[in-house]
């Protein structure tokens, strides 16, 4: 184990985006340092992810902010706190000891050592979606992927691509000249959001370089310990079905919660339900703030996220120092004290 | 008020009316309607929970933009009628349409 990979801290934020970033300051007033991770290789979540150039308006205190100005606001005021950051790792592992603490294990094997867990995960991770296929799950690793990590693993092998968005079809056109026999698969008769990748794809087909099945989607996979064949249906509900080394579904990523979904968390439509005297959840020491919990009237606002951050490190300090008796105290009056 | 029809994952029919006025996309009305909608991404075309199939009318809607024709070529069960109601907004052209409701729930 690299020593290098070992953090303590007393709040491990899951998440940075902005109500993780603005949990360190809150928790900085109350003299609980935070270490955050998250599995976006850069800070701010889908702000600086998805939309950093969009202005927002309902940010109390700014008429008009762009999202990417925000994040970086953000960071400047948290900066006394002097928060730590694992960027570009997933968590994956949730321990609890004895004595209450966790231990929280990232994709890299980061461990981070703290006395209480903040997840403000938004959206959450991306992760595969997967076509509702039989026995799919089960030959995941053995013939099944759902991204191309090394294109030579497909060298001179038969591999069926499925999907219609445009890394189906710039994989099938990678693939075609190194894989021994290449087919797409795609439920529609079009491709209606890559026109110049689809020309390719149409291109290729004619040539005789790939196979194009069109209006038709697979329904089950059989092997014996490796794929061999999908089964496909088409609109006229003819089966066939096609000899195969590989099944690449590429069906975009949707966001999931990922590995927090097994922490032993109350979950409500895929949100973490927590309770809003403190954003605590049924887990005593994890809370869960922003986008990614849920309660009666939740509003998924950022400044509804500030609001969370600031009840819920009131609860996490009684959780971290159960004997320390909690003063609260305005900045206007003590100012902030860095660490 | 704009009158259309839709079929829940159950295929329970139901006809809903709303007000022309309204400042909301189809999502955010489906959702005020309790139907079962995730709506994670909060309707920004990136996680496809409010997809929805168009039965009836699918011609009548303003044409899909580059970011939901994304989404939907990536759908493994997106058709040629399916749309994201995060994108449709609410106006003349949801009259009479019929829908059926088909995003994920996990």
């Amino acid at each position: 184990m690299n020593t290098q990979n070992i953090v303590y801290t007393d709040l491990c934020i899951i998440g940075a985006g902005p109500v993780g970033l603005f949990a360190v300051f809150e928790a900085g007033l109350l003299k609980m340092r935070c270490h955050l991770v998250d599995a976006l290789p850069q800070i701010g979540g889908q702000l600086s992810e998805i939309y950093p150039h969009k202005p927002i308006y309902d940010i109390p205190g700014f008429p008009e902010i762009k999202a990417q100005e925000l994040v970086d606001n953000l960071m400047e005021q948290i900066k006394p706190f002097e928060p730590g950051f694992t960027l570009g790792e997933r968590v994956e592992q949730l321990h609890k000891d004895e004595e209450g603490n966790f231990t929280i294990v990232t994709s890299d094997q980061t461990e981070i050592h703290c006395k209480a867990v903040v997840i403000a995960g938004g959206l959450g991770c991306f992760e595969p979606r997967k076509p509702d296929v039989e026995n799919l799950e089960l030959f995941e690793g053995k013939g099944v992927s759902y991204m191309v990590k090394d294109p030579e693993v497909y060298r001179d092998k038969k591999i069926v691509l499925a999907g219609g968005g445009d890394s189906a079809l710039d994989w099938t056109i990678f693939l075609a000249n190194i894989a021994k026999e290449v087919t797409l698969v795609h439920r529609g008769d079009t491709f209606r959001g890559a026109p110049d990748s689809a020309e390719k794809v149409f291109l290729l087909a004619e040539m005789g370089k790939i196979n194009l099945i069109l209006s038709s989607h697979l329904t089950k996979i059989n092997g014996n310990g490796h794929l061999k064949e999908v089964n496909l249906i088409n609109k006229a509900k003819e089966e066939s079905t096609l000899e195969t080394d590989y099944l690449i579904p590429l069906f975009g990523l949707s966001p999931k919660l990922g590995p927090i979904a097994d922490w032993g968390l109350t979950i409500d439509k895929s949100a973490i339900v927590v309770n809003t005297e403190n954003y605590s959840t049924n887990v005593p020491g994890i809370y869960a703030i922003g986008d990614i919990n849920t309660y009666p009237g939740k509003l998924k606002l950022i400044l509804s996220g500030f609001h969370e951050a600031a009840l819920m490190c009131q609860g996490a300090f009684k959780h971290v120092y159960p004997e320390q008796k909690l003063s609260f105290k305005y900045t206007t009056v003590y100012g902030v004290n860095s660490f | 008020m704009i009158k259309l029809t839709v079929v829940d994952r159950d295929n329970t029919e139901k006809e809903i009316e709303i007000p022309e006025d309204i400042n909301l996309n189809l999502m955010e009305v489906l959702k005020a309607y309790e139907y079962d909608i995730l709506a994670t991404c909060g309707g920004i075309a990136l996680c496809a929970t409010c997809h929805v199939e168009v039965l009836e009318g699918l011609n009548q809607l303003k044409e899909a933009e580059d970011a939901e024709l994304d989404m939907l070529d990536y759908l493994p069960d997106g058709g040629n009628n399916s749309r994201l109601a995060c994108q449709l907004r609410v106006n003349k052209q949801l009259e009479g349409i019929k829908i059926k409701i088909r995003g994920d729930l996990v």
